[in-house]
């Protein structure tokens, strides 16, 4: 698979990784991708295509769930990191967003965010970091007192990037940053998330069912599909194909869905394709 | 009729107006027994609030650290030395705990971890009766248990010492919990275990340190009790009596599992002494669960618990 996308060295490559869960069931067969250094990359696919799972064995959260990179690697800036504790890979670099925001409930606000900032003991640092999340997110600065279980979807979306930037990372792994909230939201979140791209130089790779938002943001994206990746491409090529966005993406050219006989036959086609 | 309603409603008030000096002492008493449920109760809590785990083996950490001491003090110690070396213990106890019983476990459902610490406490008691023995020993940590009249009332000096002990161990719990980072960390891994994860808090670490703190909150209540009333198995009881002070306070909050002591201490000491005779005594035993039970009906998260957030 090609993974060239002419840009700087990656940030993140995941080489030909497979994971298996158990001991017994795999769920992912030879995923490779790359993030380039400043990119923003979207990871698209239907629903248990495997991108969660991907993002997991990039952050090391797999193994809670009694998961495990069992071939392959996973390289940041070059150095392998698949067999790091989450909390090493934090300290290196990469902070994920789980899905379904995930937010200490408990906690205020801004307690929360001072929490992603565990693994820098400088406390003069998070302050001043403290700051930085809110001129990107001020919605929460009103916010700060409360307790984050009772902000809305949308707030709570917000709270836990910022809380992934309190931490500092070079690349932050967005898992399905849309899921749940109003359109007007997520284009909200979008913007902000990819200023943060271009004036912090977070690098990004963001797992999204909503395609139509996700490559409009993206330079880069690979499609997932039963735990294979099937497709790779320019945001803007990837977007352009007809049959990608029928066959993976679930979008036609008129918006609408068409009727099992046609999905049948494209799926046909589909194998022609990939 | 009228008689059972003055007994009830006018009776004991007048008593207490009566003898103000006798009152003053009754509360002094449910005070310093009120703190020393609370110390139990604060081993709950801590955990349960860090981990999510209700540890019904704490009642036998409180035994288990009493026990060591003890065993060591009898073997010719001396007290300071003892002290440092139940610590130890308890805090090796804790690594233990979370590298046998805690981490296979991560990510499981609040029940089997629950269930896992019924397992730990059979174990703890049929250690702790392994190494030190089955009977009833005799603590004594150099404070007198005796009593001196200050103003027409008595005090117990033991029984004060408990309590002002208590009263500090809390607020440096409180301090910790709400101002440090550490403490931060420990109530964000109690909120959502993954969520911790992923922003890099060890979970090892974390629970490493809350178990340390339990212990070590369990070998100042188990000095308590065990000065108190000797040190044997049926220390392990009091854990019972922690049951309403956390239905009360709340289980996940510190202030809490203090307030909730002293109203059952109180509580059950007035009862006993005021009302009790009207149902030929006896009260003591039972008043705390009453009052456990009316909070279980009207307020379930306890005084200070933490509300159950539900978005829908």
């Amino acid at each position: 698979m090609s993974a060239g996308n002419g840009m700087s060295r990656p940030i993140l490559s995941v080489n030909n990784i497979e994971v298996i869960y158990d001991h017994v069931i795999l769920v992912l067969r030879g995923v490779s991708l790359r993030v380039p250094e400043g990119g923003i990359v979207a990871l698209l696919g239907a629903n248990g295509a495997g991108k969660s799972t991907t993002l997991k064995a990039i952050s090391g959260l797999l193994r809670t769930e009694r998961g495990d990179v069992t071939k392959g690697s996973v390289e940041l800036l070059g150095e392998p990191i698949h067999r790091k504790d989450p909390g090493e890979v934090v300290r290196r670099g990469i902070v994920q967003v789980m899905e379904g925001r995930h937010v200490f409930e408990h906690l205020t606000v801004e307690e929360n965010l001072l929490t992603g900032a565990y693994t820098r003991c400088e406390n003069a640092a998070a302050r001043k970091d403290l700051d930085l999340v809110y001129t990107y997110f001020p919605r929460l600065v009103e916010r700060r007192g409360f307790k984050a279980g009772y902000i809305s979807g949308g707030e709570q979306q917000m709270l836990a990037i910022g809380r992934a930037l309190m931490a500092r990372p070079k690349l932050m792994l967005l898992d399905e940053p849309s899921m749940g909230l109003a359109p007007m939201l997520v284009q909200e979140i979008f913007e902000i998330v990819s200023r943060l791209n271009r004036e912090e130089g977070v690098s990004l790779l963001l797992a999204e069912q909503n395609a139509t938002i996700a490559l409009r943001f993206a330079q880069y994206g690979y499609v997932m599909e039963s735990g294979r990746i099937v497709l790779d491409g320019d945001a803007k090529t990837i977007s352009e194909n007809e049959d990608i966005k029928e066959f993976y993406l679930g979008l036609t050219g008129v918006g609408q869905r068409k009727s099992y006989r046609d999905v049948k036959h494209y799926r046909r086609r589909k194998r022609w394709l990939s | 009729m009228t008689e059972i309603l003055y007994g009830v409603f006018v009776g004991p008030f007048r008593d207490m107006a009566g003898s103000p000096a006798f009152l003053v002492e009754v509360l002094l008493g449910g005070v310093a027994t009120g703190l020393m449920y609370s110390l139990v109760a604060l081993g709950f809590v801590l955990i349960f609030k860090a981990s999510g785990v209700f540890n019904f083996a704490q009642g036998v950490m409180v035994l288990f650290a009493a026990l060591t001491l003890v065993g060591l003090m009898e073997r010719g110690v001396p007290v300071a030395v003892a002290l440092v070396m139940t610590m130890a213990v308890m805090v090796g106890l804790a690594f233990l705990i979370e590298r046998v019983v805690l981490r296979p476990l991560v990510n499981q459902e609040a029940i089997i971890l629950f269930m896992a610490t019924i397992g730990l406490n059979f174990f703890l008691e049929g250690f702790g009766e392994m190494v030190w023995g089955a009977n009833v020993k005799k603590l004594d940590v150099g404070i007198p248990d005796r009593s001196f009249i200050v103003a027409g009332v008595q005090i117990n000096q033991l029984e004060m010492s408990a309590a002002a002990t208590a009263a500090v161990l809390v607020a440096i719990l409180a301090v910790f919990f709400q101002r440090t980072r550490i403490g931060r960390a420990l109530r964000a891994v109690a909120d959502d275990h993954e969520a911790a994860l992923s922003i890099g808090i060890p979970l090892k670490t974390i629970w490493l340190i809350v178990w340390s703190v339990a212990g070590l909150v369990a070998i100042v209540a188990g000095i308590m009790w065990g000065a108190k009333s000797g040190v044997q198995f049926s220390l392990s009881l009091v854990a019972l009596k922690a049951l309403p002070v956390l239905i009360l306070g709340g289980f996940t909050s510190v202030p809490g599992a203090i307030v909730g002591g002293l109203i059952v201490g109180v509580g059950e000491k007035l009862g006993e002494v005021y009302w009790g005779p009207l149902v030929g005594g006896a009260i003591e035993n039972w008043f705390a669960y009453v009052i456990a039970l009316v909070f279980l009906l009207f307020r379930p998260q306890g005084l200070f618990g933490e509300r159950i957030i539900e978005r829908v």
